[in-house]
């Protein structure tokens, strides 16, 4: 096989058995050689026994898409044998543990047997302990396979076991068994192997949901109410943890609540309770929880409390893949809710883009009083990313909206918590306590005035409607922009994404340009949608709108909201659940472009417009 | 009369509190429920327990769900914020307000259908994280605004108006606010104003949750003659344990009781309620004690009323959190945001 660079390897594991942990070691090494890792966890709805993949393109360094094929398995699963084996591209490698050796019927494929159980048994003496480092084992054997920098990998377990010293040792003697088994054993190192890069040193590795959590404690959340879902569990509980150590006043009490609640119903009630009185609350969810949440998120609206929501979608439909990725739920929470309700959602593409748009969610609430749903996935929310570092200006200042205070309330006549005094659709609000005579109101979900009283009539209502329909324009003006890359200036051919499919949809872009087919994109960052989004679709005859849903969600969101004309828009659709490849993405989009008539001409005319 | 807006004129000589304020400061918009509704009532005994408290209304929020009983809270307190969420699911929304700022007074306001039905969940964690608050239910054992479905209150024996049977035992509010471990438990009547006034009192001065089931005849939907919410059966069977009188920080206690019967419970605030003993059987601090009788005397078709239960000593929801005292919508930003160096530091943790 020739020398690559550039490859996959999977590793097959039995959930429960602690392989995560040496599987991330495995990526983390690699991250800090300077390469390009992009780590996929693919694991079951379950605690313990059932199979469990961690996928990781080694590529160079920028690079965060999936790639399709896997070159190396590691297959310590007995139960996925067959199909994981089939998997590897030919040409590619088994490694297995032989500890009962075995026969494998494929001949374009080497076999990298090493008895790994055995290895474990005669050097450790608890059972736990040889299941555990049987998973170091191989990580050992793979530094000496890909030719990685030994000390790099040893360092990234002294910090991994900073203060829990005793498991330094251990876990290091594994990887040296591995290395040594690997070194006297195979041909290493493999034609397939590890060209330590120059990568950006500044950048860092780490998840979605870890990234949002802290861009709740830079927003300066206090009030965190959520229910346990995978996969957005780790958000509220990375929240949890960073806030008890940064949020402790100088008597050593917590500036944070956070409570598990009894159910998603509950966790979003007790965020409006919080909101509307004047803290920054959010929840986190996914799918089944935005079911359950919708009432509250009509309330919300419709009584314009501020709230931040997390939507971390899985795949769907009712439980559907709970620990598959997807974007789905797009059209309900756009929509969510009874009656004429509308929500602003926002789409970060990456962990760092978690972090910001989570500051930028809490800030669009208040200053719009209304929920902000952040759409994130379980790629972004639960893989690890490398990603460019989090950053904070301590000179931003947080938008805390349009709030009076009891010096406002004196010099005001008369206080409507629903007048439209500014004409941008965004009322006053007013805090419970802060008046002994002015200010107070009644915040209701029925139909209301100016002045937040009952009404039953039909034109007040409506009026009432009107300006929230205002305040949706308003908020257009407020949203992050879309980002646009024009690779073929003039091309007259498209791409609309957003979220997670990006780093597939940036490499599909330099695929599809090597074949002559140069493609402008536009990555959909919130919505409402601004000019730019219309603007976008004006200048193109075609566009392909790249997103992971059965039912071209985004699409229908951009005719209906956008009047963008539904034959300009070309759905390429996956839902299996997991990341989309580049090479998915370029081989639809190509597919379309060779057969569909009228993307051809709209090609053509790209192509004389160069 | 619900039509008419009410006038704004204050006679000179109505009577002040320490704050100077009048018994019609502490009211709301005039009620639209049905003439003789025990919920005018309740409202009645909330704006009187507030005068005379001395209680700046704006440092009062009153929270409330669906229902009759839910819209209640537009007809007193004017001066204070208000917050008519969604059916049932008051709770949540007492909940995070009271996180956001632990220094106001939570009055939520419920019904049957609210708290024993739809809410029963979030009703039931609210007690079992100790929120601070007075969760008052104006139980009439109906569905007043969907005209008269029974709710789940309502006694078994206890028909429709229509003479329809009701096929199930009803829940006992207080007895599963005693079993979830609420630190205060009273039960009222809607015709007992001398009754109700102090309980209220004692409800919201008291830290941590305080409940009050408080029976409220539906007038218009069940207060016939099979009905056990009635005010003709309420008055035929109120059992009342106790007299209890709320007696204010730094005020002399005046009222003589016999000797042995009184017992005296510290308040929060200094202030103390002395509970009369009417019941030979009653003990307010024995929960046990509270839930035999709450039982026996059901069985009996007695309506045990009075503060059945209080713990002087529980710690709420904050105290559990370990939160700061200073309400948590004060605290600055400039304390709840880290800053860039602190982020830098986070950044290596992630290489």
């Amino acid at each position: 096989m020739k020398r690559s660079f550039d490859f996959v390897i999977k590793f097959a594991n039995v959930n429960g058995s602690g392989s995560a942990s040496a599987n991330l070691l495995f990526a983390k090494s690699l991250f800090r050689m300077g390469l390009g890792v992009v780590p996929k966890n693919i694991f079951p709805s379950n605690i313990q026994g059932l199979p469990t993949w961690y996928e990781v393109r080694v590529t160079q360094a920028g690079r965060t898409a999936r790639r399709d094929g896997v070159d190396i398995m590691v297959a310590m699963n007995a139960q996925t044998y067959s199909q994981d084996i089939a998997e590897i591209t030919a040409g590619g490698y088994l490694m297995y543990d032989s500890s009962l050796p075995r026969p494998f019927s494929r001949k374009d494929i080497t076999i990298l047997g090493m008895p790994i159980a055995r290895m474990c048994a005669e050097v450790y003496e608890r059972p736990r302990e040889r299941q555990l480092f049987k998973n170091v084992v191989y990580v050992g054997a793979l530094t000496a396979l890909l030719d990685m920098d030994f000390d790099v990998v040893k360092q990234a377990v002294y910090d991994r076991f900073d203060g829990k010293d005793h498991l330094i040792g251990p876990n290091i003697k594994a990887l040296e068994m591995g290395r040594e088994y690997a070194l006297k054993n195979f041909d290493c190192p493999l034609p397939i192997r590890v060209k330590p890069g120059k990568g950006d040193k500044d950048r860092i590795m780490v998840t979605g949901n870890e990234a949002a959590a802290l861009g709740c404690v830079y927003a300066g959340a206090t009030v965190a109410a959520w229910y346990p879902i995978t996969p957005s569990t780790s958000l509220a509980e990375a929240f949890e943890r960073h806030a008890k150590r940064l949020r402790v006043d100088k008597d050593g009490k917590r500036q944070v609540a956070v409570i598990q609640a009894e159910d998603e119903l509950a966790a979003i009630g007790m965020v409006i309770g919080a909101g509307w009185n004047g803290v920054r609350a959010f929840t986190s969810t996914s799918g089944p929880g935005i079911s359950l949440m919708s009432e509250f998120m009509g309330l919300a609206y419709f009584a314009e409390v501020p709230l931040v929501l997390f939507d971390v979608q899985r795949g769907g439909p009712s439980t559907g893949m709970p620990t598959r990725t997807q974007q789905s739920d797009i059209t309900t929470c756009a929509y969510a809710s009874h009656g004429d309700t509308k929500q602003v959602l926002l789409f970060p593409a990456d962990p760092k883009e978690c972090f910001d748009l989570t500051v930028e969610a809490f800030d669009l609430a208040e200053r719009l009083q209304t929920p902000v749903i952040v759409m994130s996935d379980l790629d972004i929310g639960m893989n690890e990313w490398v990603t460019k570092p989090l950053e904070w200006d301590d000179a931003r200042a947080h938008d805390r909206g349009k709030v009076m205070d009891a010096e406002m309330l004196d010099r005001v006549e008369y206080f409507g918590r629903y007048w439209d005094v500014d004409g941008d659709g965004i009322p006053y609000r007013t805090l419970p306590g802060t008046h002994p005579s002015k200010g107070a109101f009644f915040t209701r979900g029925s139909s209301h005035d100016n002045f937040a009283t009952y009404t039953e009539d039909g034109e007040v209502n409506a009026e009432n409607l009107d300006r929230l329909t205002r305040k949706f324009a308003t908020a257009a003006n407020f949203m992050p922009k879309p980002v646009i890359r024009k690779s073929g200036r003039s091309s007259k051919l498209g791409i609309i994404n957003f979220g997670s499919t990006e780093p597939a949809v940036r490499e599909a872009c330099e695929l599809l340009a090597r074949e002559g087919y140069k493609l402008n994109t536009m990555r959909l960052r919130a919505f409402p949608f601004g000019k730019q989004v219309t603007r976008f679709a004006d200048q193109h005859e075609r566009i392909f709108v790249v997103e992971q849903n059965r039912d071209a969600q985004m699409r229908s969101l951009l005719m209906t909201e956008a009047g963008i004309p539904g034959e300009k828009l070309v759905p390429v659709l996956n839902y299996d659940g997991m990341p989309l490849t580049a090479e998915w993405v370029k081989n639809q989009i190509e597919a379309v472009i060779e057969t569909d008539k009228s993307v051809a001409a709209a090609m053509q005319l790209s192509m004389r417009a160069m | 009369m619900t039509y008419m807006k009410k006038p704004s004129v204050r006679h000179p000589d109505l009577p002040k509190n320490e704050l100077g304020l009048t018994r019609r400061d502490y009211e709301g918009l005039v009620s639209t429920l049905c003439a003789g509704c025990g919920h005018d009532s309740i409202s009645a005994a909330i704006i009187e327990a507030c005068f005379e408290l001395d209680l700046p209304a704006h440092r009062l929020a009153k929270l409330s769900g669906i229902g009759c009983s839910s819209k209640t809270p537009t007809y007193f307190l004017n001066r204070s914020h208000g917050f008519n969420s969604v059916h049932g699911r008051m709770p949540s929304i007492a909940t995070g307000a009271n996180l956001a700022n632990r220094d106001l007074i939570y009055l939520g306001v419920s019904g049957d259908g609210d708290t024993a039905s739809i809410g029963l969940g979030q009703f039931c964690h609210a007690v079992r994280r100790r929120i601070n608050m007075v969760y008052i239910v104006e139980n009439n054992g109906t569905y007043g605004l969907t005209k008269g479905q029974f709710s789940a209150t309502n006694d078994k024996v206890s028909q429709s108006k229509k003479g329809e049977a009701n096929l199930f035992e009803a829940f006992d509010l207080c007895t599963l606010a005693i079993q979830l471990g609420a630190g205060f438990v009273g039960r009222g009547f809607s015709g007992d104003k001398g009754q109700l006034v102090p309980l209220i009192k004692a409800a919201l001065r008291y830290n941590g949750f305080a409940f009050l089931d408080i029976i409220s005849p539906c007038v218009t939907f069940n207060d016939h003659e099979a009905s056990t919410k009635s005010y003709g059966y309420v008055r035929a069977h109120n059992e009342a344990m106790d007299r209890l009188d709320f007696v204010p920080k730094l005020q002399e206690i005046t009222a003589q009781y016999e000797e042995g019967e009184t017992t005296s419970v510290p308040m929060h605030d200094g202030s103390m309620m002395r509970l009369h003993k009417l019941d030979k059987d009653y003990d307010p601090r024995d929960a046990d004690n509270a839930l035999a009788i709450l039982r026996k005397r059901y069985e009996r078709g007695q309506v045990v009323t009075g503060l059945l239960y209080v713990d002087d000593d529980e710690a709420d929801l904050h105290e559990l959190l370990n939160t700061t005292k200073e309400p948590m919508n004060a605290v600055p930003m400039s304390e709840l945001c880290p800053g860039s160096g602190e982020l830098e530091k986070i950044n290596k943790d992630f290489r």
